[in-house]
């Protein structure tokens, strides 16, 4: 637990010296703003929509799509770097575990993403001045509870491309096809396929899927699960890689 | 304390290191000496633990390399050669996460200790990425040394250190070399000779040659070498030279010095000098040259093929 503390605030401070790390902060808050600030007014100056309240998910639906493109930017260099530095020789022959080295790691990008999705709760600070009687907590609860959990998976999915690759060029597109793949393309079969069967998998893996049943405040016990494992399956793949890399 | 028995490396199809068989005691330093890609640093990755070794086994601090990779790599002082470091943090943020890493009670006070040791305490909070290679060298030996290692294993340690810098570093390694076992890398021969109680060369993936470096060096130099330079041309002290009892293979060098031979045990040097004063030749140099590593590799692996026959 200790070393992956250890790792895992080096990470954390490493983000404060990167212009990545500023940008993906700064693209975040600039898009979710404008995109609020938009919405709200039309909300409230067109009389079309004037019966409709705006809600959390004004907010939390535009960051994930940023997100997208933005986690793999920031875990493209997670293991990659250290590997073209030299520095992993430097980890892997102090008497820490691959499993430590990996979750630190994750956990420093999860905790910095963390950090900029904290910043965003002035949103819902401003929208429940602006509605009466003010927006649902539970539902605000469970969308950055699913906003949260998404963050989580595609960093792992990230760390994995990471570990996997030397070039960080080549870890950020392979994150990024992976990402679109259970993003966007998982639910093509079932426009197609007919067996309803076959489409409950794909709708199961859908990522899209399980975050909309989350905004929606519609949360089960399986889009928490299968968030989870994503993640878990994504730091495995990534301990795997950094030891096998020793074997090569 | 270092026992390695057979230990074998593979990278795909090609052999790295083969059967090499050594130890090193505690209190001694032992060099490994050898060109490019003769294995060296391959050989202290495995014994590091950063990579198990194809067939074979070593003890490193009384554990095993392979099953017991944690306990050795508590033990264990390492400078690869490419002296990793984060160059977006300070000397001291570094030193003190490598100090966390290795849970060490009193982190801090071990950081500062360590620096002062490798004469780097000025610049603690000072950017990695502002230090110049050779105090960068300092900051990766410092963190080599922070743990008080049983046994430091060092990659070119020397590599890009001015010869000041070269010196320091001398110091520091014969006075931790006193307590604990010290494996280190080269192959600058003097290093090797000024600083290892015993010299281990690897050629090729093997142990060519192992003794204390006058042992090795006595074995190896069949005959001295000596140049001399004279005021004007050589070409008429060469005959003078060749002439006189005991002289082999004198010969004229491109840069118009003259290079001969004697056997050990037969000093010709004086009567050389004297024969060519009395010749009528104004003597500016007069030196013994020594043999260059390359000499000594051509030498060793000679030997090697030979008795493979």
């Amino acid at each position: 637990m200790r070393n992956i503390w250890t790792i895992a605030r080096r990470e954390y401070r490493h983000y404060f010296s990167s212009p990545i790390a500023y940008i993906v902060a700064l693209l975040t808050l600039l898009s979710v703003g404008v995109y609020f600030v938009v919405i709200v007014y039309y909300l409230t100056n067109q009389s079309y929509y004037s019966n409709t309240a705006p809600g959390i998910d004004i907010v939390i639906g535009p960051m994930a799509t940023v997100f997208l493109f933005a986690t793999p930017a920031l875990t493209m260099r997670l293991l990659a770097d250290e590997q073209r530095m030299g520095t992993l020789e430097l980890l892997l022959t102090t008497p820490i575990r691959e499993g430590e080295l990996i979750v630190g790691k994750w956990l420093g990008a999860f905790l910095f993403m963390v950090t900029v999705i904290a910043a965003t709760l002035v949103f819902p600070v401003v929208l429940n001045k602006l509605t009466s009687p003010g927006i649902d907590q539970g539902a605000m609860i469970s969308a950055y509870t699913a906003i949260i959990l998404l963050t989580a998976v595609f960093l792992a999915i990230g760390t994995a491309m990471s570990s996997l690759f030397n070039n960080q060029f080549a870890a950020f597109f392979a994150t990024l096809a992976i990402l679109i793949l259970f993003w966007w393309l998982i639910r093509m079969p079932t426009y197609i396929i007919q067996n309803t069967t076959i489409n409950s998998i794909f709708n199961y893996l859908d990522l899209n899927n399980r975050f909309t049943n989350m905004l929606a405040g519609t949360m089960s016990l399986s889009d928490i699960v299968y968030p989870l494992s994503l993640t878990a399956l994504g730091l495995f793949v990534s301990s795997l890689a950094v030891e096998t890399r020793r074997w090569r | 304390m270092i026992r390695a028995t057979g230990l074998t490396k593979d990278y795909g199809s090609r052999r790295a290191i083969e059967n090499l068989t050594f130890e090193a005691k505690q209190g001694e330093v032992v060099g490994f000496l050898g060109p490019n890609g003769a294995g060296k640093t391959t050989t202290m990755r495995i014994l590091t633990g950063y990579m198990p070794p194809t067939s074979g086994s070593a003890q490193v601090a009384g554990f095993d390399i392979i099953s017991e990779s944690i306990e050795v790599r508590r033990r264990v002082g390492y400078l690869p050669e490419t002296v990793p470091l984060y160059p977006d943090m300070t000397v001291f943020e570094y030193l003190k996460f490598m100090a966390d890493l290795r849970h060490l009670p009193d982190a801090e006070d071990m950081v500062d200790e360590t620096l002062e040791m490798v004469q780097m305490g000025k610049r603690a909070d000072g950017y990695i990425s502002n230090l110049s290679k050779g105090m960068r060298q300092r900051i990766g030996l410092a963190q080599a040394l922070l743990h008080k290692p049983e046994v430091l294993i060092l990659d070119e340690p020397t590599i890009g250190l001015d010869p000041a810098q070269v010196v320091e570093f001398r110091n520091i390694v014969r006075d931790v070399g006193k307590e604990r076992t010290v494996l280190l890398s080269t192959h600058i021969l003097s290093e090797a000779q000024q600083l290892c109680d015993r010299v281990l060369i690897i050629n090729k993936g093997r142990i060519v040659a192992e003794d204390t470096p006058e042992n090795l060096q006595a074995r190896l130099v069949g005959a001295e070498h000596v140049v001399l330079r004279i005021k004007g041309e050589a070409d008429d002290l060469l005959p003078i030279v060749a002439k006189i009892e005991g002289v082999q293979n004198a010969r004229l060098q491109p840069d118009g010095m003259v290079e001969f031979q004697f056997a050990p045990g037969t000093d010709v040097r004086p009567t050389v000098a004297r024969a060519a004063i009395t010749a009528g030749f104004d003597l500016l140099e007069f030196r013994p040259v020594g043999l260059s590593l390359e000499e000594i590799f051509l030498q060793l692996t000679q030997d090697d093929t030979r008795k493979e026959r």
